[in-house]
């Protein structure tokens, strides 16, 4: 520490230039900036893209060495060789189950929980930053991974795809056929409301993060809530629970692929996505506004 | 016990400041882990905050930073009530609180860069000169482009002091700034604090060493168990304590009752000697008392007890944790 003699007349460093004049507080994007390069440079994340982005490419690859069998979900996969476009969908609608949920209950439980454990939480709020602020920057950064996450899928998909079946015209739902540029469209459309359901489910567990010190804790509990709750959307006997649950309509990105598009399903969704998302955001607001930090 | 300190003379009242508390307490259920505190830190002073582990320290650091919602009572910093004026006062506050804490995949310069990023009032054009003098200033400089997770104890411990000082600071919280430093380390720690004390900035340090409190703190405040036991200047609060004589002798027991004999309260053996307290007892009569009565001198002493005395004094407890 040469630095430290009493020679160091750096004036910078020397207090009473700000006296008690107040301090001018600008807004400023560059916390969230901050927050990204942060869930960015993390070798765990970006790992995590790798293996989303790795289904389309196996989906492709595998249906370009077989013949396409029906399978689970809206049907793709049966369709995908009329047109690469098909290959991120069905990506999609294999990794909505799982991978893509897994991908924001990690971010989720890093947001807060995450800063909690390294201790680092309590050196953001003493900069200072206020905690409603702190949790809008970190839900924002969760919603753009999101979108991050699905655009990856949908590209890779989308680059396989085109790659090893061309860019032919899609065949729709409805059997009817509509051009590439249009395609283009559709799916741009479907992975816009994937990333809201996944928004939605960032709420959550924004929650869950703000209720723990362990980022793992955070992690499992949000997956245990995404898997109960696809459990329980798979139970005809409680039908009656099913408009209640985040994950029910997820899976109508369907719809989008008819022609024209059906929009009911898709509005329902997006009206439970949009109430768990102000539920579960005004909670971890409640929770976090209020809550001794002792980590 | 606890001795006020004396205002000090200002222009603007109420200013003279920094940290003031009032029945400051956090209760943790039952347990009340700060109990009716009333800090008292002037402006530009010193301050070492000193108690035994577990004594409430780090909670009371806590709530004046708006981390810890207190039970009961209230507090200021440089004028602002807190918490609900944190957001306005804490950009003149660096703080260290309970060791560092960063991020260990991220350098130790992008680690600082994330917390001026989150700074409102920190200005983005000239982040990156605020940064390098911070590290320069605490000697990180060439090898702030390490993971943080290399760092040594030591070097993190540089790492959370230079996030302190990214801005010009009113008001530097240090808690234990010299924990896991090497001796040199600890040395330059001090002369950061008194090169930052020589500019108006007012520090509040809690430490165990006590040595090194006693080296550069101006005023002292001693917590025992979630309570102030001793407030005030360095000497107020040294000065409470009596000094002792001690002598070192063959004839401890002759020497013991002339002590007593002659008003010393507290006559003690210790090895090779005895002590007691000449309670106003001029130095010169005790000597002359034991050498009129044939006792053997070999040295005596009268001094101050050293700070490591006065706080065992005070906490009753040494370095033990409290319940």
């Amino acid at each position: 520490m040469s630095a430290a003699e009493p020679t160091l007349a750096d004036d910078r460093g020397t207090a009473a230039r700000r006296d008690s004049a107040p301090i001018s507080r600008r807004p400023s994007s560059r916390l969230l900036r901050s927050e990204l390069r942060l869930i960015a440079g993390r070798r765990r994340n970006q790992m995590g893209l790798l293996v989303l982005a790795a289904v389309p490419v196996l989906i492709a690859v595998a249906v370009r060495i077989s013949s396409p069998r029906q399978g689970r979900g809206p049907d793709f996969v049966s369709s995908i060789t009329s047109n690469g476009l098909f290959v991120p969908l069905a990506a999609l609608s294999v990794e909505l189950g799982l991978f893509l949920p897994l991908a924001i209950a990690m971010l989720a439980g890093d947001a807060v929980a995450g800063e909690a454990n390294l201790g680092t939480l309590r050196y953001l709020l003493t900069v200072p930053v206020g905690r409603t602020r702190l949790l809008v920057t970190k839900y924002a950064s969760l919603v753009i991974g999101a979108l991050w996450g699905v655009a990856v899928v949908v590209l890779a998909g989308a680059a396989a795809g085109v790659a090893l079946f061309g860019t032919g015209p899609m065949l729709t739902l409805s059997g009817t056929e509509i051009s590439f540029g249009s395609a283009v469209w559709r799916v741009v459309l479907v992975g816009l409301y994937v990333a809201v359901g996944l928004a939605a489910l960032a709420a959550v567990g924004l929650f869950i993060s703000t209720l723990t010190e362990q980022p793992l804790a955070a992690t499992v509990a949000l997956m245990i809530f995404t898997i109960l709750s696809w459990i329980a959307d798979s139970v005809p006997q409680i039908s009656w629970l099913h408009p209640w649950l985040l994950v029910d309509q997820w899976m109508a990105f369907g719809d989008l692929l008819r022609d024209p598009p059906f929009w009911d399903n898709i509005a329902q969704g997006l009206r439970v996505d949009l109430a768990y998302a102000v539920v579960f955001g005004l909670l971890a607001w409640a929770r976090f506004a209020g809550k001794d930090i002792t980590s | 016990m606890t001795r006020p300190v004396e205002p000090q003379p200002s222009p603007a009242p109420g200013s003279d400041l920094a940290i003031a508390t009032r029945g400051l307490t956090k209760r943790f259920g039952a347990r009340a882990a700060v109990d009716g505190l009333d800090l008292l830190v002037p402006r530009g002073s010193v301050y070492g905050f000193l108690g035994p582990n577990g004594s409430g320290k780090t909670t009371t650091i806590r709530m004046l930073l708006g981390l810890v919602r207190p039970s009961a009572g209230t507090s200021t910093l440089l004028g602002q009530p807190v918490p609900q004026g944190a957001q306005l006062v804490l950009p003149r506050v660096g703080s260290l609180v309970e060791g560092p804490a960063f991020h260990p995949y991220l350098s130790g310069r992008a680690n600082l860069q994330r917390l001026d990023a989150a700074d409102l009032t920190a200005d983005a054009r000239d982040s990156r000169q605020r940064i390098d003098a911070a590290l320069d200033r605490v000697g990180l400089l060439a090898t702030a482009g390490k993971r943080y997770r290399a760092y040594s104890l030591g070097m993190r411990q540089r790492l959370a002091i230079a996030a302190a000082l990214l801005v010009p600071r009113e008001l530097l919280v240090l808690d234990e700034p010299t924990n896991g430093l090497d001796p040199q380390g600890t040395r330059e720690v001090r002369h950061l604090v008194a090169s930052l004390a020589s500019d108006g900035t007012t520090v509040f340090v809690s430490s165990h060493l006590l040595s090194e409190v006693e080296q550069m703190c101006t005023h002292l405040g001693v917590m025992s168990d979630g309570r102030l036991v001793a407030q005030g200047s360095s000497t107020e609060v040294r000065g409470g304590a009596a000094p002792v004589a001690r002598i070192l002798t063959e004839q401890p027991t002759v020497a013991a009752r002339i002590l007593t004999e002659l008003g010393l309260v507290g006559v003690e053996a210790v090895p090779g000697g005895v002590r007691g307290t000449p309670d106003g007892i001029a130095p010169e009569k005790i000597v002359a008392a034991l050498v009129e009565s044939g006792v053997g001198v070999k040295e005596f002493t009268v001094s101050s007890p050293s700070l490591e005395d006065l706080f065992v004094s005070l906490t009753g407890e040494g370095f033990d944790v409290s319940g």
